[in-house]
């Protein structure tokens, strides 16, 4: 039983839009990919804001909008609730007033609004904040209202764009237990558009990758992290992603240079490379590592405990070394360096 | 701020302020033609005279620092008037502002074209108004160096004072109806514009003189007229009528004939002697005039046989 | 750096100090005596111990009652036609709309003499519109209240045009969004989140407007003309009292003057969103 099934064509500037989305019923969907690939315009076209120039968007067997057949809700009548990035509730007007206003708009009377809105807020943990103008909360506190305001009318469809985006990293995880608490008691489909894997991970069942206006991978965050089919997902996770064709065992990588792999294969394909299976040399080394390739450092990032090797050269990688070890080879940016990766460290899967 | 710096601050303020308080004292420089450091009067009719659509900007009045922050003048020539002989001295050189009535306007150009080509080095500026605005500019201290009223009040708050010490009557004047070209209403006498169609605009009798008139002879009439508004100066009154927003007004026999030649879509319908009322004109220099060679001159030449001859051609009478 | 200096108290960098540096003084004390000079030799000439009593003449209540009726009129007629505008001019992409921003612009920088005349000929008796005006009603706006009212509005409009856009064009259209989201449709949102979030901008423009309005002499006397109780509003008749009651004059102005100070004041700072 499928609430959402959207197929999203449009064109905005030079973003070109062609996306199918389906939320099933009872699960979270969240889009991840990098700026500019069209999650947010993904969002405004469901939400009524932006129109399409193809594709059609059905919800709960409503259909919501069909360009084919000239058919468009405005985006006032759909039952759609939307959490900004940067919250957007009106200044002008108190917490309590921003989450009654839909109500209101809605018909409902003022009296019976303003107490939804209160059980609303009180739910959020904001009864002492009810006639607090918005630029008097904080950052937390803001999107709480904002989320209160979205639901407080019931929509069949909420979108949080970005909702945790804004804010600094204790009120983060915060608000994402509130997020999580609400979308589990909500009847609905939930769309989420996030650049946070963590949070990904944590609400989403299922994920969705945009890329240039495509999507490129649907799946859990565990399939998808385990066999990652975008640039992005993998940085995003901290692997290596190459691109290239098998021939038996070995892989003519698209980028240039080529990979000995343990398993035999023909035809395109992923190579999935763990920074940390990739070994530094000073010197080029003899050993049982198939691949070994002259490197130079590109850049090095030290994270954690661990420092991130980026290297140049016949294959770009990204090597994975403690920093007592950058000490001891005297690793700089220029330098040359020898890498090597054992063949049974390369995960490949059909592209 | 420490204080040296603080002195340092200090001193170029009150520098600055010395600086605006030099500026405001407005010296008079003799050869001055419109510009002069103190308050200039905003001229209002052009100096040719253009048809219907000419603007009467009227003036907002002027106030300087102080007008008797005025300096007297060093070295000016003698004060006596030159007796009213015909100036053909083209070795007279100099500048003078003429402040002259609205009504004025035709004729005293004509007249300091013909004086400028008697006396080529002369600079002559025409400042036409309302006489009363000319006074409170004047008296606001505009650097008046002659002034013709169109009327004895308007001299006498000038010459009551001192500021003019012989005012002399140079031309007469008379009323007349004007109405919009060919009398679309058939107005003619006084007592039409009493009527409920007729729509009247005259001059404010506060400060035209022309107005007051008008109001004078109205009421010696026993016409009572209620007027659609006063305007400021004769000519603004013309100019209504021009344009069709209003049906009639009063206003001097040279106004109207200087609308006509104008071109303006103007006719006039007289008013008998027996009703009309005599305006007399006076002229005078002003005693702090730092040009009295020049204005002395201009005066003469308007009671001279030339002038005179130029102001009877626009429609004026002789002094009486 | 002398050594004197390193022994002034510290200062937070970049709190606001409290004597501005000596090249800007010099013309922020021109400036200010530009501005203060004037008005401070009203004050002076003042004579106060006329005022009150001119203050209860017909002339200076008449004018008054006068020139409070018109100003507000005009205001009203300038937010009435100068809002729609504004709203055009900010959200709506029309073809030629820069030019129709410098036409409404235009009464600003038009000397209002020429205003005043430009009114007469398209809406006195004889014309351009006013001609129908006359033939259908027999009604024609020049000598009139109303007429006064609409040189006014001509010259004060631009103002409130001229906020209201740069107030509409400040605003976050993502409310709108957001608004729409909720349910509003497109008057509710005008309505309740547009509105609201430039109202600070729509208040300044009124009273811009209104200050203007009050004040304007050249195109009331030309389309208007000059008439007690009709069109002798307080602007001609300080120029009438000018020559005749000067301390009648120097007392309306002052009148102006205070209002015009309270006026200000209330205001406060507000004359563009602040953010």
């Amino acid at each position: 039983m499928v609430s959402l099934d959207a197929h999203i064509k449009l064109r905005l500037g030079a973003l070109d839009l062609d996306a199918k989305i389906a939320v099933a019923d009872g699960e979270v969907v969240a889009i991840v990919g990098p700026n500019g690939s069209g999650k947010t315009s993904v969002m405004r076209a469901l939400a009524g804001l932006v129109p399409l120039s193809g594709g059609r968007i059905v919800l709960d067997d409503e259909v919501l909008e069909d360009p084919s057949r000239q058919f468009r809700v405005p985006a006032e009548r759909r039952p759609v609730g939307f959490v900004f990035q940067d919250y957007l509730l009106f200044p002008h007007m108190s917490a309590l007033e921003n989450v009654a206003f839909g109500l209101r708009c809605r018909g409902m009377p003022r009296g019976q609004a303003r107490d939804r809105a209160r059980e609303w807020l009180q739910r959020m943990g904001l009864a002492s904040h009810m006639t607090a103008r918005p630029r008097a909360l904080s950052g937390g506190q803001a999107q709480r209202v904002a989320l209160a305001r979205a639901l407080a009318t019931d929509p069949r469809l909420l979108l949080l764009d970005e909702p945790t985006a804004a804010l600094d990293a204790g009120a983060k995880v915060e608000l994402r237990r509130e997020i999580r608490r609400h979308l589990a008691t909500f009847s609905g489909a939930r769309l989420l558009v996030t650049h946070d894997p963590l949070e990904a991970a944590t609400l989403a069942d299922r994920l969705v990758v945009l890329e240039a206006g495509r999507v490129v991978q649907v799946g859990t965050p565990a399939e998808v992290s385990a066999r990652p089919r975008s640039q992005y997902v993998a940085e995003l996770i901290g692997i290596n992603l190459l691109r290239g064709r098998a021939e038996g065992n070995r892989v003519v990588l698209a980028a240039g240079g080529s990979l000995i792999v343990a398993t035999e294969r023909r035809g395109e394909v992923f190579a999935m490379i763990h920074p940390r299976t990739v070994a530094l040399h000073t010197r080029e080394p003899e050993g049982s590592p198939r691949n070994v390739w002259r490197e130079k450092v590109r850049s090095l990032d030290l994270e954690g405990s661990r420092v991130r090797v980026g290297l140049d050269g016949e294959v770009l990688l990204v090597a994975e070394v403690t920093p007592a070890a950058v000490a001891e080879l005297g690793l700089a940016e220029g330098e040359v360096i020898w890498a090597s990766l054992k063949a049974t460290e390369v995960t490949i899967y059909p592209a | 701020m420490r204080s040296p710096a603080r002195l340092r601050y200090c001193l170029a303020l009150v520098a600055c302020i010395a600086m605006i308080a030099t500026a405001c004292s407005g010296n008079r420089v003799k050869t001055s033609s419109s510009s002069s450091a103190s308050a200039t009067p905003t001229s209002t009719v052009t100096e040719t005279a253009t048809p219907s659509v000419t603007v009467t900007a009227t003036p907002t009045p002027t106030v300087s620092a102080s007008a008797s922050a005025t300096p007297k003048p060093s070295g000016s020539p003698s004060a006596t008037p030159k007796p009213s002989a015909s100036p053909s001295v083209s070795s007279l050189s100099g500048s003078a502002n003429i402040f002259a009535a609205a009504s004025l306007t035709g004729a005293f150009n004509k007249i300091k074209a013909d004086f400028i080509a008697l006396n080529p080095k002369v600079n002559l500026t025409m400042n036409y108004n309302g006489s009363g605005s000319l006074v409170t500019q004047i008296q606001n201290g505009a650097p008046a160096d002659v002034f013709a009223s169109a009327d004895g009040d308007n001299m006498n708050k000038l010459s009551g004072t001192g500021k003019i010490d012989f005012p002399q009557n140079f031309a007469d004047n008379l009323l007349e109806i004007v109405v919009q070209q060919n009398n679309p209403k058939h107005i003619a006498t006084l007592a039409d514009l009493a009527r409920p169609d007729v729509s009247v605009v005259l001059g404010d009798p506060a400060s035209v003189p022309a107005g007051k008139y008008a109001k004078q002879a109205l009421a010696a009439a026993g016409v009572s007229v209620t007027p659609k508004s006063l305007e400021l100066n004769v000519t603004a009154v013309t100019q209504k009528i021009a344009l069709q927003e209003a049906d009639a007004g009063i206003v001097y026999v040279t106004d109207v004939k200087a609308s006509v030649a104008a071109g303006q879509f103007v006719d006039g319908v007289p008013i008998p002697p027996a009703q009309n009322i005599v305006a007399v004109y006076p002229i005078g220099v002003l005693k702090s005039s730092p040009n009295q060679a020049v204005a002395q001159a201009f005066v003469a030449y308007v009671k001279s046989p030339a002038g005179q001859a130029t102001l009877a051609s626009f429609g004026f009478l002789p002094p009486s | 750096m002398k050594l004197a200096s390193v022994v002034k108290p510290p200062r937070e960098v970049g709190a606001t100090s409290r004597w501005p540096p000596l090249a800007l003084a010099v013309p922020f004390v021109l400036a200010l005596s530009f501005v203060v000079l004037p008005l401070a030799g009203l004050l002076w000439k003042a004579p106060w111990s006329h005022v009150v009593g001119d203050l209860a003449t017909s002339t200076v209540g008449t004018a008054l009652r006068l020139s409070l009726v018109c100003s507000l009129g005009a205001m009203a007629i300038s937010a009435l036609l100068g809002i729609p505008l504004a709203w055009v001019l900010a959200r709506v992409d029309i073809p030629g709309r820069s030019l129709l921003r410098a036409l409404t612009m235009l009464p600003m920088v038009l000397p209002p003499v020429v205003g005043g005349v430009a009114l007469l000929l398209a809406f006195g008796r004889n014309g351009l519109v006013g001609q129908w005006l006359y033939k259908a009603t027999g009604y024609s706006l020049p000598f009139t209240t109303a007429g006064a009212m609409m040189a006014e509005a001509f010259v004060a409009m631009p103002f409130l045009v001229l906020t209201v856009e740069a107030g509409l064009r400040s605003a976050d259209r993502r409310l709108e969004d957001a608004a729409a989201t909720l349910g509003a449709n497109r008057w509710t949102t005008f309505r309740r989140v547009t509105i609201p979030m430039v109202a600070p901008s729509l208040f300044a423009g009124l009273a811009l407007a209104w200050a203007r309005a009050l004040g304007e002499f050249g195109a009331t006397i030309t389309f208007a003309g000059n008439f007690p109780g009709t069109t002798q509003t307080v602007p001609l008749a300080v120029y009438v009292a000018l020559e005749s009651q000067p301390e009648v004059a120097i007392v309306l102005s002052l009148l102006l003057l205070a209002l015009s100070i309270v006026v200000l004041v209330s205001l406060r700072d507000r004359w563009f969103p602040t953010r």
